[in-house]
């Protein structure tokens, strides 16, 4: 019995599998025939045009462990390479040959603005020794860094040919650590001024009215201001809103990779220089008023006292609020500042 | 003189990474840098393609035109090199460069760069020719031997040319037009501002 199904199941197999064969080698005579050479791999492949023209950039994936160098192509380099070599420069210069210009022309028209009522020889302390200490631990560092930062703008042009290539690397390499480094204190400075100084920056009526009448500044009137008018005002919201943009996007680009990739850092840096060079614009104009441009006020940050007469004619409605808060504190004051050595 | 570029044809490129491992070997490039990389895109589906990317040796390249030291310098085979002497480490080349190519050692306090360093076309720095001074700053100099970069002589698949831009061209154009399809020559629009037509 066995046998008998045995050979039957070997004739069955047999059946199917020519029946098989018969059916393969049908189906597959016409799809060999029809394979020459008009297979195209590239039709359904990934191609760099459309990649570059839906994202202006390609990234994929690398099985080396740097990670970060998985973006193939990233033409944006060259669009950032147009801002830095010839936007910026032009931002840069106009802005600060502009305002240099600009105080030149200011100083010989204007002139000096005088302490109209002469020096009274009585002295109001103005800041304090933190205030002083806090003001030109920013003020050196911002220096350092404009010129360290000026240098990887214009250095190239305009140093490069007088030290040669040798000295002038030498130099860079020192602005550029000057630069990282002296980067920490100038953003502690920032933030403590926006700290101390809040009180006394926030705008209100009095510096639209201060606007109006030329600040004093053009003209000779002496529109009333408290303890910091609207033109101070204003430098106190560049320094803290400009340096800090200038520490946010410098802190991105002296830390690669740990906040953004390399369109962040190509944005990091337009932001970085354009705020940079208008901060700098900004800052001759203050060196300026705080130095040449106007008789008695540099000693409010360089000794801390004011001449009571300046202090009547620039900040009136800030002496009669120190000289309200009582006889006791101004004469403490007065004397405090009468001290020969602080 | 030749103008040397590189070419990777995409259509044969495997991601074996051999040219990596080659070049890391040929020119003892440090810990933490690669000269060259392979890129995968859509990795895992129909249609991936690897791609091999290092320098491209760019005409007018945007790392030489931004950096603020001047410290590059082309050679009369249009490689793009530089000297690590004149380098301050600022990484502008990094943020012009269309292919990630400069890479910098991490040295010092925080996310500092140190000296950048890129590929050479395997063809070493401002030194003397096969100096010992020029290989520990940049490696091998293959085409003072009159050697191709070593990492398309090893590339098992031949997807990886390097040499005169004009011979590799016309062996990638022979390719395509006998294999029938070709994606083209990756990155030569952005770094040579020409295409091959395939």
């Amino acid at each position: 019995m066995s046998g008998v199904l045995a050979k039957f199941m070997t004739q069955i197999r047999f059946i199917a599998g020519a029946l098989a064969l018969a059916f393969v080698i049908s189906v597959a005579t016409p799809v060999s025939a029809q394979q020459p050479s008009s297979v195209n791999p590239t039709a359904s492949s990934v191609k760099e045009q459309q990649l570059l023209q839906e994202l202006n950039r390609i990234q994929g994936r690398v099985s080396i462990p740097d990670r970060k160098s998985d973006v193939l192509e990233q033409p944006a380099g060259r669009e950032w390479r147009q801002w830095h070599q010839v936007t910026l420069r032009w931002i840069g210069g106009i802005a600060i040959l502009g305002m240099l210009a600009l105080l030149v022309v200011f100083y010989l028209v204007r002139g000096q603005v005088k302490l109209e009522s002469g020096f009274s020889g009585r002295k109001i302390v103005r800041f304090n020794a933190l205030e002083r200490f806090v003001h030109w631990l920013t003020a050196s560092c911002f220096v350092i860094l404009a010129i360290s930062g000026l240098n990887i703008t214009f250095g190239k042009p305009l140093l490069l040919p007088l030290l040669g290539p040798s000295a002038f690397s030498t130099w860079s390499e020192l602005t550029k650590y000057s630069h990282n480094f002296l980067s920490f204190p100038f953003t502690i400075g920032v933030v403590l001024i926006f700290l101390m100084w809040i009180g006394s920056n926030i705008p209100n009526g009095n510096d639209v009215e201060w606007f109006k009448r030329g600040g004093g500044i053009i003209g000779h009137d002496h529109p009333p201001a408290g303890h910091f008018n609207a033109g101070q005002k204003m430098i106190y919201w560049i320094v803290v809103l400009g340096g800090g943009a200038s520490a946010v996007t410098g802190y991105l680009l002296l830390f690669p990779f740990y906040g953004t990739e390399i369109a962040g850092m190509q944005l990091s840096q337009i932001i970085h220089s354009v705020v940079a060079m208008l901060f700098i614009a900004a800052m001759l104009g203050h060196i300026y008023i705080g130095t040449i441009g106007m008789e008695g006020a540099f000693e409010a940050m360089g000794e801390g006292t004011v001449d009571v007469n300046w202090a009547k004619e620039h900040h009136r409605l800030w002496l009669e609020d120190e000289l309200a808060r009582g006889t006791s504190t101004a004469a403490e004051r007065s004397a405090a500042a009468a001290r020969p050595a602080e | 003189m030749a103008r040397m570029k590189f070419l990777c044809d995409a259509d044969r490129c495997i991601e074996c990474n051999a040219c990596v491992t080659a070049c890391k070997n040929e020119n003892d490039v440090p810990w933490g840098i690669n000269r060259r990389r392979v890129v995968t895109i859509n990795d895992g589906k129909p249609g991936e393609r690897s791609v091999s990317m290092a320098c491209m040796h760019c005409t007018d390249a945007p790392c030489a035109s931004v950096c603020p030291v001047d410290c590059f310098y082309t050679t009369a085979d249009a490689v793009v090199l530089h000297s690590k002497d004149l380098c301050i480490g600022c990484g502008y080349c990094f943020y012009a460069c269309p292919f990630g190519a400069p890479q910098y050692p991490k040295v010092g306090n925080f996310g500092s760069r140190g000296k950048m360093d890129k590929c050479t076309f395997c063809a070493g720095g401002p030194e003397a020719d096969g100096s010992k001074e020029e290989y520990e700053k940049y490696g091998a100099n293959r085409l003072a031997e009159g050697k191709l970069p070593l990492c398309a002589e090893m590339c098992s698949t031949k997807s990886l040319l390097a040499g005169d831009g004009d011979v590799i061209a016309q062996i990638y154009k022979e390719r395509v037009s006998k294999r029938g399809y070709g994606s083209g020559a990756w990155g030569w629009q952005t770094a040579y501002r020409e295409a091959i037509a395939t």
